[in-house]
């Protein structure tokens, strides 16, 4: 016997070729709508042209500073691309994106307030001043981020034993470039502009703080403060001021630009201090930059025995 | 217009579109650190904080396009549009699990001490905690069943839910940023607007009852047309 099967489809079941072909130009709009993203990102790139700002160049004469740590040097292309200078745009990938175009020539770092000698030094001057060091440092976040950089510079207190503070200076008044025209999105940033930091006399003083005019064998990148910036590693990097300027001695405790927006967030100490949380985030551990799993954040960000007596009966949670 | 609305086809496309988001996420994930790669297309240095702040801005982005519904539908006078909330809605929820997930699974790596102190000491992660959580009988509750079960009212009461999350999520967002607080700002006047057109829609709605003598609410459209 022949079991006859009603046939499951028929002819009005059948795509229509309209709807048949709008699948296909979906599909075949899709893929294009894909290469014209990527075409115009390329494209974008090409229109911009070359970069009208300095760019880095090969430091020589470099030595190495035996204090250097042996972790492992985060990339250059995360150290360049992944970083905050608000003055150029607050998403970390903004600096490398729009100081392209920055020019850091010529330069000079005015000395003022409490000292004897109230002068300018030129770059090359700022070059010249002492021989310069390649030091591996830990570098934290206060976001909860970090890296490990080979800068290159010499120890601050070498221009400050230059200036010949007076008896009467006790901190140092530090201030970045800022011009509106080179830095158009610095005006919105939500932070008051030039940026200012400041350090302690002694802070300044300290071997580690460094004047740093290099990294990775070059001149500091734009993006990354060129020409001449501060590192304080054991502080969370907005201390370390970028592109500098103007260094005041002071008698008093001066104002530094993330304590004026949030003095509740951020102190004028601010050193890296995992059992010091910020209101709103833990500041217990880190993720370094090409790790997958967060880190413990260590006391003065690993410098402890360099740094923590400056600090002897301080209470930390009060002077965070 | 209605045709288009209606076309089955176009729900499948909006479903496809929706997904864009996540299929950017893949494919950066696919192209993370290959070499010559232009590096605006990868996930750059911090591949976590950049997936934790994509699933994020998408939750609210859905939140604020499922919230726009009822509005459009409307002012463009094209109550088809109803066939896409829920959907919608439920993509915001997606991403909103997606966002949740990064952060218990990649950033935390389920330190599921550490997160619960987290959601109680950091209001932004309280907040943020909130919203999602709100979040979570609303997509329970999405089915033709459930909606039966509930009633209309009950299930209307209930899926007004939403407008806490979104609210909770832009101040999520608003906490979380440093100093630049544009783009939460923005968030913020959006969803005011959505909901400032519902409060709008409400008293209006309420003077014609009153007028109307009471009784039954006026379907807005037929007002409209009226």
């Amino acid at each position: 016997m022949v079991v006859k099967k009603a046939p499951d489809l028929t002819y009005k079941d059948v795509t229509p070729k309209t709807l048949y072909m709008g699948r296909r130009n979906f599909l075949f709009g899709l893929a294009a709508a894909y290469g014209a993203v990527v075409g115009y990102k390329k494209l974008t790139r090409l229109l911009e042209g070359p970069a009208t700002g300095s760019t880095p160049v090969k430091l020589t004469g470099v030595t190495k500073w035996p204090g250097s740590t042996t972790e492992k040097e985060t990339s250059l292309e995360d150290v360049t691309h992944y970083n905050n200078f608000y003055e150029f745009g607050t998403s970390k990938t903004d600096p490398a994106a729009n100081a392209r175009n920055f020019v850091t020539a010529p330069w000079s770092i005015s000395i003022e307030g409490e000292v004897k000698n109230k002068r300018k030094f030129s770059m090359d001057e700022i070059m010249k001043l002492a021989p310069l060091e390649e030091r591996i440092y830990r570098h934290r976040c206060v976001e909860g981020w970090s890296i490990v950089v080979p800068w290159i510079g010499y120890p601050f207190s070498a221009l400050v034993k230059l200036a010949e503070p007076t008896s009467k200076a006790k901190f140092v008044a530090l201030e970045s470039y800022y011009d509106p025209k080179q830095m158009p999105l610095g005006g919105s940033a939500g932070i008051e502009l030039p940026y200012v930091e400041g350090l302690r006399l002694d802070e300044a003083m300290n071997s580690l703080t460094l004047l740093t005019v290099g990294m990775y064998d070059e001149t500091l990148p734009n993006q990354d403060g060129a020409p001449v910036r501060l590192v304080i590693p054991w502080k969370y990097g907005f201390k370390s001021i970028k592109s500098l300027v103007r260094i005041r001695f002071v008698q008093e405790q001066p104002p530094t630009t993330w304590n004026i927006a949030n003095a509740h967030e951020y102190g004028f100490y601010s050193n890296v201090n995992p059992s010091v949380d910020h209101p709103r985030w833990s500041q217990a551990t880190e993720r370094r930059l090409g790790e997958f799993r967060r880190r413990p954040t260590l006391m003065f960000n690993g410098y402890a025995d360099q740094v923590a007596s400056m600090y002897a009966g301080m209470d930390l949670k009060k002077y965070y | 217009m209605n045709s288009i609305l209606t076309s089955k086809w176009t729900k499948v496309v909006v479903f496809l579109a929706c997904l864009i988001p996540l299929g950017q996420l893949l494919w950066r994930a696919f192209h993370n650190g290959l070499a010559g790669f232009p590096d605006n297309m990868d996930f750059g240095a911090n591949p976590i904080e950049f997936i934790t702040h994509a699933t994020g801005d998408w939750t609210l982005r859905f939140l604020v396009i499922t919230l726009a519904i009822t509005p459009l539908r409307k002012i463009l006078r094209q109550p088809q549009l109803i066939r896409f909330r829920r959907m919608l809605g439920l993509f915001a929820f997606f991403y909103g699990c997606l966002h949740f997930g990064t952060w218990i699974g990649l950033d935390k790596f389920f330190a599921w001490s550490e997160m619960w102190k987290d959601v109680q000491k950091r209001r932004f992660i309280t907040v943020g905690f909130t919203a999602f959580v709100l979040m979570i009988p609303l997509a329970v509750t999405s089915t033709a069943g459930m909606i039966r079960r509930l009633g209309g009212k009950r299930w209307h009461m209930l899926h007004r839910a939403i407008y806490v999350s979104a609210i909770l999520g832009v101040i999520h967002y608003y906490w979380l940023v440093k100093s630049d607080v544009r783009k939460p700002l923005l968030y913020a006047v959006i969803v005011g607007i959505l909901l400032a057109h519902r409060l709008g829609m409400w008293i209006y709605g309420r003077g014609h009852r009153a007028a109307a003598g009471g009784g039954v609410r006026p379907e807005p459209s037929t007002a409209e047309t009226a």
